[in-house]
């Protein structure tokens, strides 16, 4: 049987008497840009961290490969952990490390490989981001912002996941950077077969390289193709489709 | 899929090798990978023939070293050959080395790894360690001097308008420096008193002077002990706070976010810290004082059998009001040392979060030994003095 890559049924997170989620389903497949969107506190963030397992949700199910995370222990979760790659909104590459000692980082902790080797192959991901090779030396503080976004996609590939997640890749970069950096992904995703789940605000970026969108409304998730959840009648959705930038936007997409 | 590494069959002929890859050609079983071509024997052989008809996964670590042992294969004279198309990936990984991919990179050229330069001869290195340190060294002592200087500046710009003086931030600090820390002072001050009185009443008792355990008491924790533990004790909470609030701000570029509003982070975040401790230390200190003389009283009373009638009357004689105030007017000494070096190591926290662990452990170490010195100092002076 062929799972879905990521399988989550309904999702029900709580804090206290404000309630993020009541019965969020969402599936995506295999070799998708999936883009995951919302307003401001709708539980975009909530829905990653429960999709990590950084937080256990109140009820609901979610598989990752058609195994149950919420149901695994800690150190089943680990093997898990090592199946895909995430970078974070403001990079989270570790401040004391070089760029090629965090993309080291995740090989260190979950293979047994050659210092030689590990070095080499850390040396390749940085390079497949794009980054110049002295970039590896260097310390977190000392890079540029689109610099930042491509070491922490270098570590997020570090163990050649075929799943990736990305919190908001292009926030806070220039819309050339941002085009670029959406071009990218696009071409890692079509060489190395990846599947992409990425929470973005980013217009440009959701039309230039998503299957799927899914919109958190309500508390629940509308799932459609880019076409259809254009057209689709809620109002937020409407709103943030029919605003003015995504109008140019569907004139020269032609839907 | 089996647990075993049947990751590669070889079979050899006449002239060659036929390679035929399979399994899950992955990064997490990247050892299985490695060691199973490291037992390839290249030797004697003229061609080598790769095989991946049945492999069932091959991903960017799999197919580096596959690379890498092609790689190898050619320079020893083997000719490569695939048996239908090489895979993709092999052709990416041979790309990115190469810098053609991916097409928007950032990079120029691909730039050869080159090892950090070093110096050869171990009497140069020693040199350079030498001379960098000299420089740095040099260099700290420069911004300590600016430091302190920016420090009084804004001190005594602060002083002519109250306003500056950020009176609620003050009262906060006050609070979390002094009023918190009450318990831990005064627990510290009752066991000091107790052991002094207990250790120096098993000496005394072989002269039959046992009644001079008041004096030592009494005149110990109110000229020494009482402010001196206490600033200790402030230095690990208080000092190490200090570094660590400040530190993780620079990190956050909140100080940089004050200076663009125009704020003076020394006004907003250094002085309010400093006049606080000033406040909050010397108060804490009479309190130490004040436990301290009845911890040594309880003790007196309860294990030396003294009435606490005259444990008052021999602490009359023994201290006066001198010997109060040469411990407490340490204090404000004391608390604008520990504040500083607190602040100051916070704010020269950069970059990493190393360097603000590093930072907060020196402030505090500094912190301790500024006070001890300074101690040291009053006892001179004092002595001198004749007080």
């Amino acid at each position: 049987m062929i799972y879905p890559v990521l399988e989550v049924i309904g999702l029900v997170n709580r804090f206290g008497a404000q309630l993020v989620h009541d019965g969020l389903n969402m599936e995506v497949r295999a070799d998708e840009v999936f883009g995951i969107v919302g307003g401001s506190g709708t539980g975009k963030s909530v829905l990653l961290r429960s999709i990590l397992g950084l937080q256990r949700p109140q009820a609901g199910i979610i598989r990752i490969d058609g195994r149950d995370i919420t149901k695994m222990s800690a150190s089943q979760l680990f093997g898990v952990k090592a199946r895909y790659g995430v970078t974070f909104q403001q990079g989270a590459l570790y401040s004391a490390l070089t760029v090629l000692e965090n993309v080291e980082l995740p090989m260190i902790e979950h293979v047994v490989i050659e210092a030689a080797a590990r070095r080499e192959l850390a040396m390749l991901k940085i390079r497949l981001a794009g980054l110049p090779a002295d970039a590896a030396e260097k310390y977190p503080s000392q890079l540029s912002g689109g610099m930042i976004k491509r070491a922490a996609l270098a570590r997020a590939l570090a163990l050649d996941p075929k799943l990736l997640f990305l919190d908001e890749p292009t926030s806070g970069l220039d819309p050339i950077s941002a085009a670029e950096f959406d071009e990218l992904i696009l071409y890692l995703q079509k060489q190395l077969r990846l599947t992409v789940i990425m929470i973005t605000h980013d217009l440009d970026t959701i039309f230039r390289t998503c299957n799927r969108v899914g919109v958190i409304v309500d508390r629940h998730m509308e799932v459609d193709t880019l076409e259809g959840i254009v057209n689709n009648p809620h109002p937020w959705i409407q709103a943030y489709f029919h605003g003015e930038r995504a109008r140019e936007r569907l004139g020269t997409h032609g839907t | 899929m089996s647990a075993l590494p049947n990751i590669l069959e070889v079979r050899r002929s006449t002239d060659g090798l036929e390679l035929e890859l399979t399994g899950e050609w992955r990064a997490l079983r990247f050892p299985d990978i490695d060691g199973a071509l490291a037992t390839v024997d290249l030797a004697g052989a003229r061609r080598m023939k790769i095989s991946t008809a049945r492999l069932q996964a091959l991903d960017l670590s799999g197919a580096w070293r596959l690379h890498e042992f092609i790689k190898q294969a050619r320079a020893a004279g083997v000719e490569v050959a695939f048996e239908g198309a090489p895979p993709d990936q092999l052709r990416l990984v041979d790309q990115t080395l190469k810098g053609e991919s991916p097409p928007c990179s950032q990079q120029t050229r691909p730039i050869p790894l080159s090892p950090i330069e070093e110096l050869e001869a171990p009497a140069l290195r020693s040199l350079e360690f030498l001379g960098r340190h000299a420089v740095l060294y040099g260099r700290d002592l420069v911004r300590d001097l600016a430091f302190l200087g920016r420090m009084s500046v804004t001190a005594a710009r602060g002083l002519t308008r109250t306003k500056r003086l950020r009176p609620t931030s003050i009262a906060r600090h006050v609070y979390d420096t002094g009023i918190t820390a009450i318990p831990i002072v005064s627990l510290i001050a009752f066991l000091i008193s107790v052991i002094i009185a207990y250790m120096s009443a098993q000496q005394l008792r072989n002269f039959g002077a046992v009644v001079f355990v008041v004096d030592l008491v009494t005149i110990g924790v109110l000229r020494e002990l009482g402010v001196l533990l206490t600033s200790i004790i402030v230095a690990g909470r208080s000092g190490s706070a200090f570094a660590a609030e400040i530190g993780s701000m620079k990190l956050n570029e909140e100080v940089d976010a004050l200076y663009a509003t125009g704020v003076d982070p020394f006004e907003a975040l250094v002085l309010p810290r400093i006049l606080g401790l000033v406040i909050a230390l010397p108060l804490l200190t009479i309190i130490a004082d004040i436990i301290g003389l009845a911890g040594g009283a309880l003790l007196c009373r309860f294990l030396l059998d003294m009435p606490l009638t005259q444990y008052i009357t021999r602490a009359q004689g023994a201290i006066t009001a001198t010997t109060f105030w040469v411990g407490v007017m340490k204090a404000p000494v004391f608390a604008t040392l520990i504040a500083m070096a607190g602040c100051y190591r916070g704010m020269q926290v950069r970059d990493s979060s190393r360097e603000l662990g590093r930072l907060t452990t020196l402030a505090v170490v500094q912190a301790i030994f500024l006070v001890i010195f300074a101690d040291a100092l009053f006892a001179v002076l004092f002595l001198e003095l004749r007080i």
